[in-house]
């Protein structure tokens, strides 16, 4: 499952050295690795608070918001909930669920240690519906049962769909109703889960969160950059040797993440950073880029969740884009106008495309469509959807006027980016 | 103050009432669901900016001060 070589004894600091065995580290374990955790009260709010805003972490769910103060704007409300949001929706992303199996007791440390950041006597933790609701469950009673944790989290689960671990989804979740996105304003850390502030936090945020107030936030800045410190998860996979998750210092270059997943299998056409919500690079000018937001702003792109997925020249990035636009729309919570109707038009749009269909037009009406939904809708579906589209037809311009003409250079049809076939929203 | 016009895309059902009511502002898409310009509004166009909101039968339509 997952990838290691040497170079990971130096920079993984969340994933164990065996994690390509895919072995649990027990509680017994975890202790002796890392240490018990500083006892109940031992540590102020204020203390953790300014150790993570020294630190300098930020989300890794995607968003990269900082984590310091989005506990103190939490903590200034009253009863706040604490959320650790293990429901990845990105198909290409398993850096989650990798984690969630390997070192689950990290994640539960970072969430008690959350909880007492804003003062939370409410948590939860919230997966998709899968094995890690059973396993997860039995971890957090035996914590229980041994009294390690103040506040013992309960465990929610949600069907695996793209949207369903966004914020908004997740509160309306956790207050019995179905997975999807509410309508903004306002936000979930001012008015959240039963209407307290929620905070809502990616499971590999908790599990720095963990470490860092071990270790401290000197260490933590030891790895990454200055504006961006720590290491991140990154989920590679496409055309490379070994598909899997690889823990990299944050803005390491994509050639040296793509290298740690076994290299390139092939020659590079583009590179997709930031899953389906983030955009193509062309595999030329993807490869000295560091895996950074301030490294991949300037080309339109994010790091987001550290999903990577490198594209050989085998390979139509037209027909994998189409069939995962596909795939988006039929992900959309069908609760917005403009998504509900716009996104399927896309798809079919970029469908023919990719099917060589000669119509005049096609690709202007794939960028009106682009404008018609973009900004309209209660979640960042449509937008991000937009910015994947637009990023392809720039990256694939070339292939575009070859499928125009009624050609096609791939010699390999095999799927490449993983569209499960799940359902989408409220239908 | 200046006034800009937010719509909740989850309430809104595209019954199309605020185009007709303020057609300076608010287009039909081609599925019927409101593009709204995003240029502040006008005293002059205050009023009538209103009265679209009001008259919204799901309430998706309300003027904010900022923003979307």
């Amino acid at each position: 499952m997952s990838v290691l070589c040497e170079e990971t004894a130096v920079t993984a600091r969340l994933l164990p050295d065996d994690a390509a065995s895919g072995r649990l580290r027990d509680l017994a374990a975890h202790q002796q690795v890392f240490g018990a955790p500083a006892p109940a009260g031992a540590l102020t709010s204020t203390a953790i608070v300014a150790m993570v805003e020294a630190a300098g972490l930020t989300g890794r769910g995607g968003a990269g918001f900082p984590m310091a103060r989005k506990l103190k704007a939490v903590a200034a409300g009253g009863s706040p909930v604490v959320v650790a949001n293990g429901a990845e929706g990105e198909p290409a992303s398993s850096k989650d669920k990798v984690l969630l199996s390997l070192v689950p007791h990290l994640v539960l440390d970072g969430l008690q240690l959350a909880c007492r950041a804003v003062g939370a006597t409410e948590a939860y933790v919230y997966v998709h519906e899968g094995p890690l609701v059973a396993m997860m469950s039995s971890i957090i009673s035996t914590r229980a049962a041994l009294g390690i944790d103040p506040v013992t989290p309960k465990l929610v689960s949600a069907p695996a769909r793209f949207i369903s671990g966004q914020e908004s989804a997740v509160v309306s979740r956790l207050d019995g109703g179905p997975a999807l996105p509410m309508a903004v304003p306002p936000p979930v850390y001012l008015k959240g889960v039963h209407k307290s502030p929620t905070l809502v936090q990616n499971v590999e945020t908790l599990a720095h969160l963990a470490l860092l107030v071990r270790r401290g936030s000197g260490w933590f800045r030891s790895a990454g950059t200055e504006a961006e410190p720590g290491t991140m998860l990154c989920s590679v996979t496409g055309a490379v040797a070994h598909k899997g998750v690889v823990e990299t210092p944050v803005g390491t270059s994509i050639s040296a993440v793509l290298e740690r997943a076994g290299g390139v299998d092939g020659d590079l056409q583009a590179v997709l950073v930031g899953g389906y919500h983030g955009a193509w690079l062309p595999g030329s000018a993807a490869l000295d880029l560091p895996l950074s937001l301030a490294g991949l702003r300037p080309h339109g792109a994010t790091p987001g969740a550290g999903v990577v997925v490198a594209l050989s020249t085998r390979t139509c990035g037209l027909v994998e884009t189409a069939r995962v636009v596909d795939y988006l729309a039929a992900q959309s919570a069908r609760q917005c106008g403009p998504c509900l109707n716009g996104l399927p038009a896309m798809a079919e749009t970029l469908g023919r495309l990719a099917r060589r269909d000669r119509t005049p037009g096609l690709v202007e009406r794939v960028h009106q469509l682009a404008g018609l939904v973009e900004r309209r809708g209660a979640c960042h579906h449509p937008d991000g959807t937009v910015r994947f589209v637009r990023s392809a037809l720039t990256v694939f311009a070339a292939e575009v006027d070859r499928h125009l003409a009624g050609g096609c250079t791939a010699t390999d049809r095999a799927a490449v980016l993983p569209t499960p076939r799940t359902r989408g929203g409220a239908s | 103050m200046n006034q800009t016009l937010a719509v909740n895309w989850i309430a809104c059902d595209g019954r199309g009432l605020c185009a007709e009511l303020l057609p300076e502002r608010i287009t039909p898409d081609e599925w019927g669901f409101p593009v709204v310009d995003g240029h502040p509004m006008g005293p002059d166009l205050l009023p009538d900016a209103r009265r679209a909101v009001a008259a919204c039968p799901t309430l998706a339509l309300r003027l904010a001060a900022t923003g979307r």
